[in-house]
């Protein structure tokens, strides 16, 4: 791989809260390359969403502390960028879509003006052009009749349709990277495979990069070409899409594959859960976050936090036990 | 990365089958229609129109001279005499005539002092509900000790100090009642700032400047509507407690609140000198705030009421 567009390297990310630190996210290094697509899988509360929300700087300081960590994009560290510069760079270089198409556009603009103002703003165009370029983004991202819907207001449009509007948004300004925090959760399946669909559409046409969080393996399946599995704030493998799914070597991925059901493997046989919760950020235990929860658990991986360490191409583990197979 | 920006992906796009033709309506005629099926809010519209109609054409619509003194004609009732319709005051002045001229000053000082107090307060409220922390906290302990004065002590230190004439005194009432409007609109924005399409201005890049301005406050404008047109019946009850009080509106010009105060020694024996500006300044309060109650249901997009 060529030098990556954007390097997350050793991020932490900690809360400072009543009964002490929560470190959200604790060490998480991950490389995003041209036109790439790497998805960040975890559970609610594994970080995904605090470390992607530190890449765009929309995490508010207080509470949150970056102790260590750098963001590089483009040979500068995002982290070193102010409020001011920051703001310029949201939005124009790196954008993000949301979960919830319902409650993330503003429910008293019109959708058309919502998309020119962010053109207006960093493209420094007239409102003409602006609502000339509003149209052919809307076309772009599959809206029937433009023209009509271009004036219309959130609660007009469908889910799915909202969620295209986000999209139209965010790629308004031709951005290297796109965030798209859990951008189908909120959809029927249906509009699911669609919006996926758009989005790798978009991807090849622009060159976009994209940071796909989710906690779906099958959104990961079918768009991203990377996976990062996240675990309690940290990375604890980290691999091709193909390799995760054939050869996953950390307990907790093995575990989440397995606990999928699937159309090949015989109806009597159980899906496997997990046993046991997520760790409280605030009472991880010593070693592995994943000790307790872990059917392959030895003495060391209570004492030790694994690092992570490359073991074949592109796939890197954190787990004592990972050369074991 | 240009040139493919610019390739219309239209044709293979999917298109939602669930996407309904809508009829296509435009957002006035949206508007119109809700406001229309709203009863009080057409009476209160209505209301309004009249009231302002009076006010500008009081000149044309007086019978006699607002501040024509004739003793000869003093106490007349009304009906006693075909050309004084609602009859006389204690000094023979022509009442039809003062509550036509007394609106036009009326309404003035209400919507210049409601004005005054929505910019006010809803600066205010925005500036400490946006910035929040230490900010938030120095206005709102402002508010509060504004908050601790009633406002006819307020109106009159101010009063006190400043000549009365028909701009200072609704100046004074705007800027001794926007306490209540910042702290409705300090309330809504401190809910809607995290709401994700806020989040999601953000990402994309708005200022600060225009996050304040152009996706909160026009989120704002339901209860700003309502407080406005509130504040434009508390402005006209403000101004006759102040002349009431000898600072407001001089004699001999007629305002519904001095009209008022003159009444009240002749209530036992001539009681419709009081009961007239009375019935006008009740008219004048309800016609505003059902107009306004009307305007936010009209106005709000969210609101669904269509089917």
């Amino acid at each position: 791989m060529s030098a990556p567009l954007l390097q997350v390297d050793d991020l932490r990310v900690h809360f400072r809260v009543d009964d002490g630190l929560l470190k959200a996210v604790d060490g998480v290094s991950y490389e995003l390359g041209q036109g790439e697509t790497l998805g960040i899988v975890g559970e609610s509360g594994s970080g995904k969403t605090v470390s992607s929300l530190a890449v765009i700087g929309l995490l508010e300081r207080p509470p949150a502390e970056i102790p260590s960590g750098r963001i590089i994009f483009g040979d500068e560290d995002l982290l070193t960028y102010s409020e001011n510069r920051m703001s310029d760079v949201r939005g124009r270089r790196i954008s993000m879509i949301f979960q919830e198409p319902m409650t993330s556009l503003n429910p008293v603009m019109a959708i058309g003006l919502q998309i020119s103002e962010v053109v207006r703003r960093h493209l420094g165009m007239s409102k003409r052009q602006a609502r000339e370029r509003t149209l052919e983004l809307l076309n772009l991202v599959g809206i029937p009749e433009p023209s009509k819907r271009i004036d219309e207001y959130p609660h007009q449009l469908s889910g799915g349709m909202r969620q295209r509007v986000m999209i139209a948004l965010a790629l308004a300004c031709e951005p290297m990277i796109l965030i798209a925090d859990e951008p189908t959760t909120a959809l029927d399946v249906t509009i699911q495979a669609q919006i996926l669909e758009l989005m790798a559409s978009l991807q090849e046409k622009l060159g976009t990069s994209i940071l796909l969080i989710t906690h779906d393996l099958a959104v990961i399946a079918e768009t991203a070409h990377r996976v990062a599995v996240m675990y309690a704030g940290r990375i604890v493998e980290k691999a091709p899409v193909k390799e995760i799914f054939q050869n996953p070597r950390h307990p907790y991925t093995q575990g989440l594959l397995r606990s999928i059901p699937r159309i090949d493997r015989e109806r009597e046989k159980r899906l496997t859960e997990i046993p046991g919760f997520v760790p409280s950020l605030a009472d991880l235990p010593s070693g592995c976050a994943f000790v307790d929860r872990c059917p392959q658990a030895i003495d060391r991986c209570r004492r030790d936090t694994p690092m992570i360490e490359a073991i074949g191409e592109g796939h890197q583990v954190s787990c004592w036990r990972a050369e074991d197979g | 990365m240009n040139d493919a920006a610019n390739t219309d992906l239209s044709a293979d796009a999917p298109v939602s089958p669930a996407a309904p033709t809508v009829r296509y309506e435009s957002q006035l005629r949206r508007v119109t229609r809700r406001f229309l099926r709203h009863k009080l809010a057409v009476f209160g519209g209505i209301g309004v129109i009249l009231l302002i109609a009076s006010a500008l054409f009081a000149d044309l619509l007086s019978p006699h001279d607002p501040i024509f003194i004739d003793t000869s004609l003093r106490f007349l009732f009304p009906m006693d005499n075909p050309s004084y319709p609602l009859g006389t005051d204690e000094i023979g002045r022509d009442t039809l005539s003062r509550l036509l001229h007394g609106g036009r000053i009326s309404l003035v000082v209400g919507v210049v002092a409601m004005i005054a107090t929505v910019v006010t307060g809803a600066v205010i409220g925005l500036t400490a509900g946006y910035y929040g922390g230490w900010i938030d906290n120095l206005i709102m302990r402002f508010v509060d000790t504004m908050l601790c004065f009633p406002q006819v002590f307020l109106l009159l230190v101010v009063a006190a100090f400043v000549t009365p004439t028909l701009i200072s005194i609704s100046l004074i009432i705007g800027l001794t009642s926007w306490m209540e409007v910042s702290r409705i609109v300090r309330a809504e924005i401190l809910h809607l700032k995290e709401q994700d399409f806020i989040q999601a201005a953000h990402a994309l890049g708005a200022s600060g400047a225009r996050i304040m301005f152009k996706e909160l406050l026009p989120n704002t404008m339901a209860p700003i509507l309502v407080a406005a047109t509130l504040k434009v019946a508390t402005a006209v009850l403000m101004e006759s407690y102040i002349s009431y009080l000898g600072y407001g509106i001089q004699p001999p010009l007629a305002s519904w609140g001095n009209m008022l105060t003159n009444a009240q020694s002749y209530f036992d024996t001539v009681p419709f000198l009081a009961v007239l500006p009375g019935v006008m300044i009740t008219f004048t309060v309800l016609s505003f705030n059902f107009l306004g109650d009307g305007l936010r249901d009209a106005l709000d997009p969210r609101l669904k009421m269509d089917q």
